[in-house]
């Protein structure tokens, strides 16, 4: 038995209220949605409600990037920002599909530019510059417009002052805008370095996934580094170290529990207490 | 330098046929009264017309062929020919020593410098040893080490790239391959000395921008410089790493692309054929660049190079905006 109970001064209140109006279900989805993990079927309003969260089972399931600001931030207190910034394509990419055609395509079926989202907010009153990977856009693969929104939430956070936290939820570089993407690395890792002079913190939160060039720059170079359960993490993705050992991995390799038991990341927290750690890891240190 | 084992690409091949017919006829020239010297210089001056021909109109894929050819000059070849006072430090002081990579001091000209770069090895053995140029965390970490060293030591910083990528292994991942290549972007940013890193064949993803975040970066001129191999771009992208002649041409991945993109600051040139026909002068004209890059680079107070550095890829990029 502990010698004092725990005193918790400050709580974070839930980010709202009203179980957050689920987005009506579309045509062909249906009223329910069942659990990947535990194949529990939940009224897909309760599963919404949930933040996309097993009931049942606690699964993480994926959540759209503007949902996870919602549930992060204050009410009605995000800004997006950053919108004019539109994907090119400098080097006339072609696979089965031509790269701008794919950029336009994902666009009519997501409705968003590329894969991340950044702007201002408050955490329980306290202001922070924020950004989240969208992985529903091409699996949140990181080019010259997501290095660009980084880089920016980063000097965003130089310029204010205020504290900075990045979701990642990425594959990582994307290869169709080949060494542009590369370079995204060491350009959102120079900015944070220069951000360090001002002593606030970056919370980087990895999602499942976050793994190949987000991994390997900023996604690791947080002041405190938080993990979803269960989210695969790393450098190299499962298969490709499989082809290169030549073996199957054990259970449970590079996921968050993996990586907390080797130290390399701070903690593992279940979504629905993010918002409440986030809000107490920014009032410690910012 | 190591001895020649005959190794030709594809593409050299008809290059490698005409050589070696002149050198049999050279072997029998000078024999018992019989003189081939007018058919030599025939068919000398044919192959310089030959090789010429070849290296004018290089696909991307044939470049890739010569950023990976095996007896291409490596990091110690180019160490033992442009620097001395070479002192090899070794040693992450956390887990163990990794020879994919190399580091330590040397002088350049007579000035000390600090040289980080990584490393191949020549046959099974030495590429057993170096782990086919593919390092592990305790390399960047022995990497961010000499970093440090240069910081502290006011050293400029040397790199040279050389690596099909960073290792993905069980023991790399756990031990956190993804973390210390992150922890060597940020540090290389933040050094107040001058750091120039040089591209001399595979520069393959994270696992050579971690030596890359240079004031000047410098690529050999048959040398690659990619966000992912050929390879494994086609085997995600049609489940086939057969067709990655086909994704070579899309990643647009050679020093001349770069350069194009103003990625590169200076495409050093190799020696007619690649660097592996005459390393003499290839390393004589990567000296050459490496002095009037670093007479630059001297001029800069600590805090300008800082700026220089983050100015340098804070604008790396290309999109768009739209009102």
């Amino acid at each position: 038995m502990a010698w004092f109970s725990k005193r918790q001064t400050m709580k974070a209140q839930p980010a709202s209220d009203k179980p957050t109006g689920p987005v009506p279900a579309k045509k062909g989805e249906g009223l329910w949605t069942r659990c990947a993990s535990c194949n529990a079927v939940v009224y897909t309003q309760e599963w919404e409600g949930n933040w996309n969260v097993c009931p049942g089972c606690g699964h993480h399931d994926a959540l759209p990037a503007i949902r996870r600001l919602e549930m992060t931030l204050d009410p009605d207190s995000f800004e997006e920002l950053d919108t004019e910034l539109i994907p090119e394509d400098p080097l006339g990419f072609v696979d089965n599909k031509k790269y701008k055609d794919r950029l336009k395509s994902t666009y009519k079926a997501t409705g968003m530019r590329d894969a991340f989202i950044s702007g201002v907010g408050t955490i329980t009153g306290q202001p922070v510059s924020i950004g989240t990977f969208a992985f529903e856009f091409m699996g949140g693969s990181m080019g010259s417009v997501v290095g660009e929104k980084v880089a920016r939430v980063i000097d965003r956070a130089y310029e204010r002052r205020i504290p900075c936290i990045v979701f990642s939820s990425t594959g990582g570089a994307r290869m169709q805008e080949g060494i542009f993407s590369l370079m995204q690395m060491a350009k959102t890792s120079a900015a944070l370095n220069r951000f360090r002079q001002v002593r606030k913190p970056y919370v980087s939160v990895m999602l499942h996934p976050t793994t190949g060039g987000v991994a390997a720059s900023f996604a690791w170079l947080g002041d405190v580094i938080l993990a979803e359960p269960k989210a695969l993490i790393g450098f190299a993705g499962p298969r490709v170290i499989e082809q290169t050992i030549r073996e199957k991995l054990p259970a449970g390799f590079q996921r968050s529990e993996f990586l907390l038991e080797r130290g390399m990341i701070d903690a593992i927290v279940p979504r629905l207490q993010m918002r409440e750690r986030l809000a107490q890891v920014i009032s410690l240190l910012g | 330098m190591a001895t020649r084992v005959p190794y030709t690409t594809e593409f050299e091949k008809p290059l490698a046929t005409l050589e070696s017919k002149i050198e049999e006829l050279k072997q029998l020239s000078g024999g018992a009264g019989v003189d081939f010297s007018d058919e030599i210089v025939k068919l000398e001056r044919k192959a310089k017309k030959l090789q010429v021909e070849i290296f004018r109109d290089l696909s991307r894929w044939q470049v890739v062929q010569l950023a990976r050819h095996p007896q291409r000059p490596y990091t110690l070849d180019y160490i033992q020919a442009l620097f001395t006072d070479w002192m090899e430090l070794e040693g992450d002081r956390r887990f163990s020593a990794d020879h994919a990579i190399v580091a330590g001091l040397a002088r350049f000209e007579g000035e000390p410098v600090v040289i980080v770069g990584e490393q191949k090895g020549r046959g099974t053995k030495e590429n057993m040893l170096r782990n086919f140029g593919m390092p592990r965390p305790e390399g960047y970490r022995k990497a961010r080490r000499l970093y440090d060293m240069a910081d502290r030591f006011r050293r400029p910083l040397i790199t040279f790239i050389d690596t099909p990528g960073a290792y993905p292994g069980i023991g790399a991942e756990e031990r956190g391959q993804a973390e210390a290549i992150a922890v060597n972007l940020e540090v290389m940013s933040s050094l107040g000395v001058p750091s120039i890193s040089i591209v001399i064949g595979e520069g393959g993803s994270g696992g050579a921008l971690a030596l890359g975040v240079t004031n000047k970066i410098m690529m050999l001129e048959y040398s690659t410089y990619s966000v992912i191999s050929p390879e494994s771009c086609s085997s995600i992208l049609y489940r086939d790493a057969s067709k990655a002649q086909k994704s070579a041409e899309n990643l647009k991945l050679t020093a001349r692309d770069l350069a194009g993109f103003g990625i590169v600051d200076e495409v050093v040139k190799e020696s007619p054929g690649g660097a592996h026909r005459d390393p003499h002068l290839t390393a004589e004209n990567l000296g050459g660049a490496i002095r009037r890059q670093l007479a630059d680079l001297r001029q800069l107070t600590p805090e300008q190079l800082v700026r220089q550095r983050y100015q340098k890829f804070r604008a790396m990029g290309v999109f768009t905006t739209e009102e």
